[in-house]
């Protein structure tokens, strides 16, 4: 039995969430660069210090518009919903490897669904705080104790999304034959079944 | 001048090993002593003559402060301000504004660039413009609001107490300058004697609240003032009580950004053994899907 394919994300969002992940990487390893001393050196990626200051907002904010558009297509399907609830409940079993002792989720289970608002939240805190110290544009316009608070939460908020981005990067690697689903946007039946079996019916009904 | 003081530079930005200690030098400190001022602006010219600089020509707000604040062309400045501490007793009080040289200094604790913000072993604390990335951290760690980012190099300027001069063993520019001799230059501890004997005369005078300034939160400071009310420094143009460094920065730039660090290296850790461990999950037909 050659298990079908069912198609999971359309071209547009395909190319739209590869947009956000080379922006990330981009932004990412250039704002590194200002955290800690030890990571200074990722600035050479980008031409010296200089180069990686004036850059990084700019890949942030693409970064950040680019988000919108897969915001606008996904947060409909990332609600939270009191199934959610029960998943979460059941998160240590997941850990251990314990796939049969997990609700059947939908297209998305809660461990994605909270990713998705980490990242959605964490972006609009670096843009709201990024561009209060935007040199030389707008950082003039903000109080200094207001630029203060904002360096540290802007701070903060990459942090959170790093460490969102790492657990994203890491269940498609643990969870075989979910990268395909970004690489050419259709997964097996059998993937869909064993990891979501609601949104596996959903495709397959009436077939 | 980093590059031919290296021996000499106690702190450096951004750098999380030892600075070399095997010389150490004489701390040093200005003394501007706010009683003997006549607010001629000399060291205002001297500063501007000796570091080449040259603002803009700006307009008047009714104040003999010209221009009206620090830039990156005016690295000190006069502040005139006129107080009743004794009600009809008219005082006018004249401060020279610059950089403080702080002892811990909140520009160079928040400073991402190696190397960008020095700290001299005599205490001076320095711009290396070389290694400034114009991100404007310094303005934000700064207790006084000294820094200025120009609009045309992008670069943050403040006072260097003449480094250069005081390298070869001059004084400072403004205090060279300086007719009353209200601006001295020496040693930090013949600085605070001479501070001391300035305030015994005052409070003989009837200057009671007489005192020196050189606030203990950012560790003392290389420039010090003598001021008549010491126990209300926010008169001479708000200079803060007790200024120190922002707990907001100290927390970020102390503890919480290795331990961020060591988080997200951790979570990468922590996923790869914990891959290692459990295996991957696989779906329960996948050899058949595949075929």
């Amino acid at each position: 039995m050659a298990s079908k394919l069912l198609q999971r994300y359309s071209d547009g969002e395909r190319m739209n969430h590869w947009v956000i992940a080379l922006l990330f990487i981009a932004a990412g390893l250039s704002g590194l660069a200002f955290f800690h001393p030890s990571l200074f050196f990722l600035s050479n990626l980008f031409g010296g210090g200089v180069w990686a200051r004036i850059l990084h907002p700019f890949m942030g904010v693409a970064m950040v518009l680019a988000f919108v558009g897969m915001f606008v297509r996904l947060w409909r399907e990332n609600l939270l919903t009191d199934a959610d609830r029960e998943w979460v409940k059941h998160s240590g079993d997941m850990l251990r490897g314990n796939k049969a002792a997990m609700p059947p989720v939908g297209k998305y289970n809660a461990g994605q669904k909270g990713v998705f608002w980490l990242m959605a939240v964490s972006l609009l805190a670096l843009l709201l705080t990024g561009i209060m110290f935007w040199q030389p544009w707008f950082a003039d316009s903000f109080p200094i104790l207001a630029r203060r608070f904002a360096v540290v939460i802007h701070a903060a908020s990459a942090v959170a999304l790093i460490l969102g981005v790492i657990m994203h990067v890491y269940a498609a690697i643990w969870v075989k034959g979910t990268v395909r689903a970004m690489t050419r946007g259709t997964v097996t039946e059998a993937w869909a079944r064993q990891n979501h079996p609601l949104w596996h019916k959903e495709m397959t009904r009436g077939k | 001048m980093s590059s031919l003081q290296s021996l000499d530079i106690a702190k450096r930005s951004a750098t999380t090993t030892p600075p070399p200690q095997a010389r150490r030098g004489v701390e040093v400190a200005k003394l501007i002593d706010v009683s003997s001022c006549i607010g001629c602006k000399a060291c205002q010219v001297a500063c501007m003559q000796w570091n080449e600089l040259r603002d803009d020509v700006g307009d008047n707000a009714g104040t003999y402060d010209n221009p009206r604040d620090l830039t990156p062309q005016s690295w000190t400045v006069m502040r005139y301000s006129e107080v009743e501490v004794v009600e009809d007793k008219l005082e006018w009080l004249i401060r020279k504004d610059g950089c403080m040289h702080c002892e811990d200094p909140g520009c160079l604790k928040s400073c991402p660039a190696p190397g960008a913000i020095v700290k001299y072993t005599n205490g001076i604390v320095d711009f290396i413009s070389e290694h400034c990335v114009g991100c404007g951290n310094c303005v934000t760690g700064c207790p006084f609001d000294v820094p200025r980012i120009s609009k045309t190099d992008n670069k943050a300027y403040k006072c260097s107490l003449c480094s250069d001069r005081v390298g070869v063993s001059l004084e400072p520019a403004c205090v060279k300058a300086c007719p009353t001799g209200a601006i001295r230059f020496g040693a930090k501890e013949d600085m605070l004697d001479y501070g001391a004997e300035r305030v015994a005369d005052l409070k003989e005078r009837g200057y009671q609240q007489a005192g020196v300034y050189d606030p203990s939160g950012v560790g003392g400071t290389h420039v010090v003032y003598v001021l008549q009310h010491a126990d209300k420094p926010e008169l001479y143009h708000g200079l803060p009580k007790d200024p120190k460094i922002s707990p907001l920065v100290s927390l970020w730039k102390g503890a919480a950004k290795p331990l961020a660090v060591a988080a997200m290296i951790g979570a990468v850790v922590a996923g790869f053994f914990h891959y290692m461990k459990v295996g991957p999950v696989e779906s329960k037909d996948e050899d058949k899907a595949d075929a």
